[in-house]
């Protein structure tokens, strides 16, 4: 038991209590818990079970309320107690069983379970109660009973399980106590490093010294300051466990270094406090070596291993070290299983064919914030799964020793001079497909979820928007893998208020003028398919990269539907397009093996020829078909004297409203022949490796383009066509005007116009659109139907609404961004694919499709 | 959208009779606003030899869309693109029977205060509609009209002169005729037969629907040798009014946003679903042969991954063996018309609580499907793409590892059995996959080895001598040591 039961002094205990724990107070009623709770604790902190009793009866004092009262109590504490609160029972606590109950749940969210006893004579108790009306009535036995008890478990509190025990015995030595909070050991999120994390050493004394000097240390000590950190297994196996011991322990001792324990220290530690273990898996080793070594320094050996704490929460909460990893709900806690998984890790029960335990995969489960660097399972090479990495790569075992800079994320090893110690089975990955995060969990993308965005901040996505993207991205949608990106939604320009024209790019230039963009570029849209395209140098950087074993990229729709049925001939596209990017330099010049591209895929009749013959042409066969008799009718009755003049006007202008329609659709479909007629015009590098190029300016952005589009000798390849505007300026403008009239009076579909600077911010810091859509009038008939140009239709057309759509549309722009950001940056598939899902998913909330 | 309806007289019986029995007089032009538009009826030819009324509507298509419920956010309208450009203002859908009965109410329904005799009295008739949506196409179209006593002809009308490759239409122009029939007999069979043929997307509603079918039919409905279809697809209009009103349209966006037809993705239920099919004997026999090897197996907690409609659902829930069902489908649609088969908002608590119902995807892990006995996977893993079968693969036996896996697959092998099948179709429209048994059986095995299965493989149907079973079914289960046990490894 702690200090405090000893006499006190004057000015009044201290009481230390765990940040995050679970405090129990334990006293007679009328000992003063409340008034102790309220003194020492936020009141969010304390639950009391008189409270919960009134929450359940309406009663604080209904005793048959009892069960349900504590239902609801411990219901609270775990809530706060899974968030990481410090939650304190005030209720009796008095009987064994309640307290179990409660330590047991301390142990369910891995918190210290703490005791403070008020212990106050039986006159006091009666008297306070005596004095509350509520409880005047409470017979004396209760009272006794309750310090009968109490006096009972005062010597097994600590046997019962709880960690510190504070006994506070009378009433002025309760007055005079005082509360401070304790950091937890493992919490070292005030130190940011930077760090250098280093694997399991397994007594290659002379590997660590290579791989220190390599880092940059000198004799245990950085220049520039920096900590080393080690991830346990210093000892057995290896030739040296003693010089690794010095050195580590010398490090720590000086604040150079941050060490954790392995479960070979572990057992060595248990070996030198006289336990029995098995001396195997290397120990005999360790003892033979320590053999030689002075009574002192074995002392301090078992005094530092006795004093390692299981795992560190470092830099902010960014980082946690361990050494056999830690799945997130274990991070900055404190239990016996919190120390065995940091420890041991998870195993399955099982055990495979060399007889070893079958460890459970966490790290593919693993969906936390904090990057967990661990060792324990020798690997190959040190990889990235979900964030998380296993720096042992076997150096004892004739691998290498492995290190990484944190923050930089950079791996540093050396190679084992020999094999130290043959391993019991082979090296290898331990993830199924070896590939990051290759189980993607419903998890990630189910249910209404809300993606946290860099430029956006929180997208939120609603369950029914989920659930339908859910089954397209299942039943339709490529391999996620292959599918780092959908593109946004984009609005159209501002209902125009030019005569005869529902849009009009004077409202889109003065749009952007507003926003305070000077200079837009005017690209000229296809009238094809959207189409995205991942394009690797080769089938082995697809592999490496993207996990996906045969195919060297993939080409899809903006629903993640792959273009074409036939793998080959996404094929023979991905690599005319890869010549041409070989060919223009660029694989060099991007330093990448990979691109995303954004791109037009024409024509339209290639993929949506379903919806051409269902829709569009059936409404032109339909007014082909009705038109000659309706007219010659008309005729007929005109000639037979009957009055039909306006009707018969009215039906002649129609018809022709529905031959431009037909025309309209008929100029973007043409017969292709296996890649024959089919066109592709990217207009945009979305992301390379290690870079998002959606900041990159629009004008730089197409001289790259056009100059792969050069070097295509198939034909497939197209150029966007361009303008660039200055917004402020009115010849300028009246320039772009011209561009669009001239273009979409030859039947073009129209423009999209984005701001040069594309990654742009308004005024107030906010994202502005990425890009307005001005679309040809005579295009515009196949969306609002041929007869929408007639002035009665069209004002009542004007009166759209454009809000809805054009916050889909940045938010579907930003979730866009952080895709290509997550990918850029190495984040785990199932970061990406979350912020790729949400796009689809807001792709199906409700808004005028005609938009 | 517009049609003609011709008569022919002589100086006796003249043609222009024809105004008396419409109503409308030949000499003018008559203009009525219905609710979807103006219609006119003008007279192009009207002598005592020859007579012909046009009907002719104007349907104004933006306010026919802005009458739709403008419940969208932003106040944008909640529908599909579909709704917005269509055929509606030309081809002779169900809106030009309604503007037929509101013109032509009299005419309908016999009566003519002036000339009392004339409607009873069969004319020679002539109806031309130019634009005639014909679903089920030119051999319906005769099969509807020619038993009434019309002579037809129909003509089909190509989608795109200029892609002649994209073929015929939906539309047809037909022209009937006959020698016997009143005026009130021909509007009548137009009134109810023009939506019949109509693709039923262009529905109106309304309560008395049935009656107003009884009154038009009368006389002749009865004696159709296609009434039931005729019945079935006039009121089939009703259904589906209900039906998209409980439709999730997100799907239909995201079809929109690829400019794809809505049907190719939603179309995880077929059709025709509504009304209770009668299961086609193989689904029974591959149902029974799950069940038995279910019940085989001991299993009592079941999984039904992919449970569509929910059938296998509801032949487990008879078996007291089985605790707990739980159907899993990534169509939502599919899991609400399971949820109206099982009748589970009427279900007992105790039968309730052994069946549960859930959006899942077997490209994901998904920590609610461990721990069951046994998964079914009956007629799925052909409806995905072959790239995409390793997740399934992972999800099921990697993730859920149920002790017993049941997997069923169409075997393409029989196809060449299936009389109505093409050579080299597959069964459904959705496969994209069929495999042979050989193929079957070298992805089970493989799948086996991999993740600490035993497989054997059971025949669903008759099982053909030379190309085997029409299903084919592999049982999985668990090897019970492990994966790769200690024994194994001692041995080796």
């Amino acid at each position: 038991m702690t200090e405090t039961q000893h006499s006190t002094r004057s000015e009044g205990r201290v009481l230390p209590v765990t940040d995050l724990s679970l405090v129990v107070l334990v006293g007679a009623s009328g000992s003063g818990k409340s008034t102790f709770a309220r003194r020492h604790f936020k009141p969010t902190e304390v639950i009391s079970s008189d409270f919960c009793r009134g929450l359940v009866s309406d009663d604080e004092n209904d005793q048959s309320a009892t069960r349900d009262a504590f239902d609801v109590l411990h219901y609270i504490a775990g809530k706060r107690l899974a968030a990481g609160r410090r939650t304190v029972v005030d209720a009796t606590s008095v009987q064994s069983d309640a307290r179990r109950q409660l330590i047991d749940l301390a142990r369910q969210y891995d918190v210290l379970p703490i005791a403070i006893v008020l212990d106050v004579p039986e006159e006091v108790c009666a008297e306070r109660n005596a004095a509350r009306t509520d409880r005047a009535e409470m017979p004396r036995r209760v009272i006794q009973r309750h310090i009968r008890e109490l006096r009972r478990s005062i010597r097994h509190l600590e046997r019962e399980g709880f960690r510190k025990v504070h006994i506070l015995r009378g009433v002025e030595d309760i007055e005079s106590a005082t509360v401070t909070t304790e950091r937890r050991f493992n919490d070292l999120t005030h130190l940011t490093g930077p760090f250098d994390i280093v694997g399991d050493i397994h007594g290659c004394a002379a590997e660590l010294e290579s791989l220190l000097g390599k880092l940059g240390y000198s004799d245990g000590v950085h220049p520039e300051g920096r900590t080393a950190v080690f991830v346990g297994d210093l000892v057995d196996r290896g030739p040296d466990s003693p010089g690794v011991l010095r050195r580590v322990m010398s490090m720590v001792k000086s604040g150079n270094a941050l060490c954790v324990p392995g479960n070979h220290e572990n057992k060595y530690g248990r070996y030198l406090k006289g336990r029995k273990v098995q001396h195997t898996h290397g120990l005999a080793e360790t003892i033979e070596q320590m053999a030689g070594e002075s009574e002192e320094f074995t002392r301090e050996v078992r005094e530092f291993i006795d004093g390692l704490v299981s795992h560190y929460v470092l830099d902010g909460g960014r980082l946690v070290v361990c050494h056999a990893g830690l799945p997130e709900k274990y991070h900055g806690r404190t239990s016996g299983r919190v120390r065995s998984h940091a420890l041991y890790g998870d195993t399955t029960g099982e055990t495979d064919e060399f007889g070893l335990p079958v460890r459970y995969p966490w790290a593919e489960d693993y969906r936390g914030r904090a990057a967990v660097v661990y060792g324990h399972t020798p690997v190959p090479a040190a990889t990235w799964l979900n964030n998380t990495i296993c720096l042992d790569t076997g150096a004892v075992f004739g691998g290498r020793l492995t290190a990484l800079r944190w923050p930089e994320r950079e791996l540093v090893d050396v190679p084992a001079e020999q094999v130290w110690y043959e391993p019991a089975r082979p090296l290898r990955t331990e993830a199924p497909g070896g590939q990051d995060g290759r189980p993607l969990d419903l998890n990630d993308v189910h249910g209404r979820r809300a993606v946290e965005t860099r430029h956006q901040g929180r997208v939120a996505v609603r369950e029914e928007n989920a659930a339908a993207a859910l089954e397209v991205m299942s039943r339709f949608a490529v391999d996620p893998r292959l599918l780092p990106y959908l593109p946004p939604t984009m609005a159209p320009t501002a209902t125009s208020k030019v005569d005869g024209y529902l849009e009009h790019p004077v409202e889109a230039f003065a749009q952007y003028a507003a926003d305070g963009v000077a200079r837009v570029v005017c690209e000229e849209k296809h009238m094809g398919s959207r189409a995205v395209a991942l394009v690797c140098r080769d089938a082995e950087v697809a592999r490496e990269r993207f996990g996906a074993d045969g195919p060297t990229g993939s080409l899809y729709t903006r629903t993640g539907r792959p273009f074409f049925d036939d793998e080959a001939v996404t094929e023979e596209i991905l690599g005319r397009v890869r010549t041409a990017v070989g060919e223009a330099g660029l694989w060099d010049e991007l330093g990448t093996d990979w691109l995303l591209l954004d791109a037009e895929l024409m024509p339209w009749s290639l993929k949506a020829s379903g919806l051409l013959r269902s829709q569009y042409a059936a409404v032109g066969a339909a007014s082909g078909a009705v038109f000659p008799g309706a007219l010659g009718a008309l005729q007929a009755a005109a000639a037979r004297g009957v009055e039909v003049t306006d009707l018969l006007a009215r039906q002649r202008e129609r018809a022709s409203n529905a031959a431009a329609f037909t025309d309209a659709y008929r100029r973007y479909c043409w017969t292709t022949e296996g890649l024959d007629g089919v066109r592709l015009a990217p207009f945009q590098i979305l992301a390379v490796q290690g870079r998002s190029l959606t900041g990159l300016p629009h004008d730089e952005q197409l001289a790259l383009l056009d100059r792969v589009v050069e070097h295509d000798v198939s034909g497939l390849l197209q150029t966007t066509r361009r303008l660039y505007v200055d917004t402020g300026d009115p010849e300028s403008v009246r320039a772009g005007v011209d561009w669009w009239l001239e273009m979409t009076g030859r039947g073009g579909e129209g423009m999209v116009v984005k701001p040069v600077g594309a990654l742009v911010r308004g005024k107030e810091g906010r994202l502005v659109q990425p890009g307005i859509k001005c679309r040809g009038r005579e295009y515009l008939r196949i969306i609002y139907g041929p007869e929408y140009t007639r002035p009665d239709n069209l004002t009542r057309l004007r009166s759209r609404f454009l809000n809805h759509k054009r916050s889909l549309a940045i938010r579907e722009y930003a979730l866009g961004l952080e895709a290509l950001d997550r990918l850029a940056e190495g984040e785990p598939l199932w970061r990406v694919h979350e912020a790729v899902f949400g796009v689809l998913a807001l792709e199906s909330e409700p808004v005028d499709p005609r938009l | 959208m517009f049609l003609t309806l011709t008569t022919t007289g002589t100086p006796e019986r003249p043609a222009t009779d024809l105004g008396y029995l419409l109503h409308k007089h030949p000499d003018k032009a008559q203009a009525f606003s219905t609710s979807y538009g103006t219609a006119h009826v003008v007279y192009p030819e009207a002598d005592d030899q020859r007579c012909t009324a046009a009907l002719l509507l104007e349907v104004d298509a933006v306010a026919l869309v802005r009458r739709g419920k403008g419940k969208g956010r932003g106040g944008a309208p909640d529908a599909a693109l579909a709704q917005y450009v269509n055929d509606r203002p030309y081809a002779a859908s169900s809106l030009l029977a309604v503007a037929l009965s509101s013109v032509f109410s009299s005419a309908m329904k016999g009566t003519c205060h002036a000339r009392p005799e004339l409607p009873a009295e069969p004319r020679p008739l002539r109806v031309e509609v130019p634009a005639l949506p014909a679903r089920g196409g030119a051999e319906l179209v005769r099969r509807l009209f020619e038993p009434l006593g019309w002579a037809v002809a129909v003509e089909p009308v190509a989608l795109d002169s200029e892609f002649p490759e994209w073929g015929d239409s939906r539309y047809v122009r037909l022209v009937l005729e006959s020698q016997a029939l009143t005026v009130a007999e021909a509007l009548r069979h137009l009134y109810v037969l023009l939506p019949v043929l109509d693709d039923a997307k262009h529905y109106w509603v309304a309560p008395d629907e049935v009656d107003k079918l009884l009154r038009a039919g009368e006389g002749w409905l009865a004696e159709h040798p296609e009434q039931k279809l005729i019945t079935s697809r006039y009121l089939s209009r009703r259904w589906s009014l209900t039906r998209q009103a409980m439709e999730r349209l997100e799907l239909v966006r995201l079809a929109e946003a690829d400019d794809s037809e809505v049907e190719e993705i939603d179309n995880a239920v077929g059709a025709e679903t509504e009304e209770e099919q009668r299961p086609t004997p193989l689904a029974v026999q591959r149902r029974d042969a799950i069940i038995e090897a279910l019940q085989a197996s001991g299993a009592t907690r079941v999984l039904d991954l992919g449970c569509g409609q929910g059938q296998l659902v509801q032949a487990l829930l008879k078996d007291p063996q089985f605790t707990q069902i739980t159907g899993v489908d990534v169509s939502m649609r599919a899991l609400t018309i399971a949820s109206r088969r099982l009748k589970l908002d009427r279900m007992g608590e105790r039968q309730a609580s052994r069946v549960t119902l859930f959006q899942g995807s077997l490209a994901y892990t998904d920590k609610r499907l461990k721990g069951y006995d046994a998964a079914v996977l009956s007629e799925v893993i052909e409806h995905l793409d072959l790239p995409r079968l390793p997740a399934l693969e992972y999800a099921v036996f990697g993730a859920a590892r149920p002790r017993t896996v049941l997997v069923t697959t169409p075997n393409v092998e029989y196809n060449v059995r299936w009389e109505s099948l093409p050579a080299g179709h597959v069964r459904h429209g959705d496969h994209r996959f069929e495999w042979t048994r050989e193929e079957f059986r070298a992805w089970a095995d493989a799948v086996a080895e991999r993740h600490g299965y035993g497989v054997r493989f059971v025949p669903v149907g008759p099982d053909d001598p030379e190309v085997g079973p029409p299903t084919q079914m592999a049982v999985f289960e668990i090897d019970q040591a492990g994966p790769k046990n200690e024994k194994e490894a001692k041995a080796a």
